[in-house]
């Protein structure tokens, strides 16, 4: 049955299930275990917001806490993966991995390719995206566009507990390492989620809000903030559709095509920073195979070109807001 | 409704879920006679979108709520009164109605207002009970639904009867693993699921596999059903839509979802992007496209029925009632003609899902 839990019991949930189901299912990174080993301590985090609690008690050594040394373990997970086992990594925050791109661009993502589809590499690595948590420039990107742009890596930027339950159960039992990009505000977020285990397949967008003047297409959090967007521009007569691609790699081209064919309006929203992002990938995508069917040009809306600011005030500047998004809907309403 | 014949059109509760209601467009003008049965809006909610019909009889006045609005169940839509009241009554009517309507509160925590779960026949199934008259009915779903094919019908016949609605196992939120999918089978369940809650005997509302199991819990517990009434029944000729079986049981995407789920009816807006999306959720459960192949292969060989249940029905002795949509494309109403020991009743114009597409005809039929 389906009752309300948060964002991260959804990830915990789908993590229990998977590794109940699959004795190949492990975890590994840094404090996942999250416990000094004293009595009563040894599982007293779970993560570094305890997204892992209570795993240990039950899978044990099938949850490894790993050194601070992102290259190590990440290669050791994809090493893993491809002898069988079925990984899952958490690497805390997106902002780290430079440190390891070699393990995940130039290895994981490869093998497939490299070894005639010989090889598989089933390894998710979980990891946190997104600023307003007051937690400065090193903590707080939204990197998934550098990602997206690998081929061989598969990309997941979950909006809501629902999502996020059946994306990550998918994200385990796909054979392709997956980049998981969990936004840390949407945590505490609840929302109705089906004990059993599901899927949602990849390359499915959501359409979660049906409306026929403007379509908002947005990701993680930004879905939350479109969806105020438009509660506020309804009010005004404006009718906005709102889609969550869901994952941005494989990226779903048609259900975004197929609502601006009957919008002729767009607003792409995006926590990245405004180069080469999600923004201007599907702003390219409907410029070139939906040019016909616009009746004003695409607006984005995204972060600026800068680091996430400290400070609080300019932090939330920083961040896409219904306020700004509702501007640029506006605007694509009022061109001639 | 008041002295003077004014009457409030109220936002319905549709399923035990629902908790507002959106206006989509107003179907009748001010002025307009109306008599049960008349279409008067098109409201959508979470689960569904459907024509709201008239309940009462006299002119549409006043259209208070307007396209586009969200009310909560029980507020005020618009006013029917005869055509002598004047408008200060009417606008009287109003003001008192608005000063004293009070939203209802939100179900209860788990927002699971009204759903229950009870252990019968080695699965957990999920049921709602409404209403508490001493005749009980029990509802029995189709293939690939659940007990929200009952949003409106429950309810209304929850005034003259208790009636319960529950899931079959591998549907809804019972019990995904179906270990024996046959018809014989999951009319135990139900004979399971009347001993688990305490019902001697009932009359049972079967819709389409769910008619066929009706009628084989009737053919086969004859003391613990009182009557039928066999909505668009299987079991009751060879014909069926294979495709739309395999395809049910195979799709994985909204598109293919929604082609399907508009083969179940004869207006294909009442298929919304919310029950696409519910049926996709469904369907994404772990174990339930097997439960629902082992039940598929349970009743049908994959182009026709395999179940042959005429016989039995003629031989039962008891008042069934036969309820079919003259343009079903799941199983056709010709399965109805020359049925022995029924009343049958084909209604022009609708689909498979007569019960959702002719909420006031079939719910008169079914006594509510």
């Amino acid at each position: 049955m389906a009752r309300k839990i948060t964002y991260q019991q959804a990830i915990n949930e789908a993590l229990d299930q998977e590794m109940a189901r699959d004795e190949s299912v492990i975890i590994m990174g840094e404090d996942v275990v999250g416990g000094t080993g004293a009595d009563g301590e040894m599982d007293a985090w779970g993560g570094v917001l305890g997204v892992t609690k209570g795993l240990w008690a039950k899978y044990g050594d099938r949850i490894m806490d790993t050194p601070i040394s992102e290259a190590g373990f990440v290669g050791a997970a994809v090493g893993a993966a491809t002898s069988g086992m079925r990984p899952v990594c958490e690497l805390m925050f997106i902002d780290f991995m430079g440190v390891c791109f070699d393990q995940i661009f130039n290895q994981a993502a490869k093998f497939r390719y490299m070894f005639g589809g010989k090889a598989r590499t089933p390894v998710v690595i979980r990891t946190m995206i997104g600023a307003g948590f007051r937690a400065a420039a090193q903590h707080s990107q939204c990197l998934y566009p550098m990602f997206t742009a690998v081929p061989g890596l598969k990309v997941v930027v979950p909006s809501s507990p629902y999502d996020v339950k059946g994306l990550l159960i998918q994200a385990i039992r796909d054979d392709d390492p997956v980049i998981f990009c969990e936004h840390k505000v949407l945590y505490t977020l609840e929302g109705e989620v089906p004990e059993e285990s599901y899927t949602i397949p990849f390359g499915e967008a959501n359409i979660v809000r049906e409306g026929k003047d403007v379509t908002i297409v947005a990701l993680g959090r930004m879905v939350h903030q479109a969806m105020s967007a438009a509660q506020a521009l309804a009010k005004d007569g404006i009718s906005c559709e709102v889609i969550d691609p869901r994952t941005t790699s494989p990226l779903d081209e048609e259900t975004i095509l197929e609502s601006v064919e009957e919008t002729g309006r767009v607003v792409v929203v995006d926590e990245a920073n405004p180069r080469c992002s999600m923004a201007t990938d599907i702003a390219a995508l409907i410029a070139q195979k939906g040019f016909g069917d616009l009746e004003a040009p695409v607006e984005l809306v995204t972060a600026p070109h800068t680091p996430v600011p400290f400070n609080g005030a300019l932090e939330d500047l920083y961040i896409p807001n219904p306020a700004k998004i509702e501007a640029a809907v506006r605007k694509t309403v009022e061109y001639a | 409704m008041s002295k003077d014949g004014i009457i409030a059109i109220t936002m319905p509760k549709w399923g035990l879920s629902m908790q507002e209601g959106k206006v989509m467009e107003w179907l009748a003008e001010e002025g307009t006679e109306l008599k049960p049965g008349d279409p008067v809006m098109d409201i959508e909610t979470e689960k569904i979108a459907n024509t709201f019909e008239a309940l009462d009889a006299g002119v549409l006045r006043r259209k208070v709520a307007q396209p586009d609005d969200i009310l909560p169940i029980g507020a005020l839509l618009g006013v029917i009164a005869p055509a002598d009241v004047d408008d200060a009554a009417i606008d009287a009517f109003i003001t008192e109605f608005q000063a004293s309507y009070v939203p209802p509160e939100p179900d209860e925590e788990e927002g699971d207002g009204g759903w229950a779960f009870v252990e019968a026949g080695g699965y957990r199934l999920r049921y709602a009970k409404m209403g508490d008259g001493t005749r009980h009915v029990v509802l029995v779903h189709g293939f690939g639904g659940d007990a929200d094919r009952w949003a409106f019908t429950q309810e209304p016949l929850a005034a003259h009867a208790t009636v319960w609605a529950f899931d079959l196992p591998g549907h809804g939120q019972s019990s995904k693993a179906v270990r024996d999918g046959s018809v014989a089978a999951l009319a135990e369940v139900v004979v399971a699921f009347m001993d688990a809650v305490g019902i001697d005997s009932a009359e049972l509302v079967g819709h389409s596999l769910g008619g066929a199991i009706a009628l084989q819990t009737a053919i086969a517990h004859p003391d613990r059903v009182d009557a039928l009434a066999l909505i668009a029944p299987a079991g009751l000729g060879p014909d069926i839509n294979g495709d739309y079986l395999s395809g049910f049981v195979a799709c994985d995407s909204r598109k293919e979802m929604k082609k399907l789920l508009q083969e179940l009816v004869a207006d294909p807006e009442l298929v919304n992007r919310a029950l696409v999306a519910d049926m996709l959720q469904f369907k994404r459960i772990d174990g339930v496209p097997e439960a629902l192949a082992t039940i598929a292969a349970g009743f049908h060989d994959g182009t026709r029925q395999t179940l042959d249940l005429r016989g039995g029905l003629a031989a039962l002795g008891k008042p069934v009632k036969v309820i079919w949509g003259s343009a079903d494309r799941i199983i056709p109403a010709s399965h109805a003609d020359g049925l022995a020991g029924a009343d049958v009743t084909v209604l022009d114009g609708y689909g498979h899902l007569v019960q959702l597409e002719a909420v006031a005809e079939v719910n008169a039929i079914l006594g509510a």
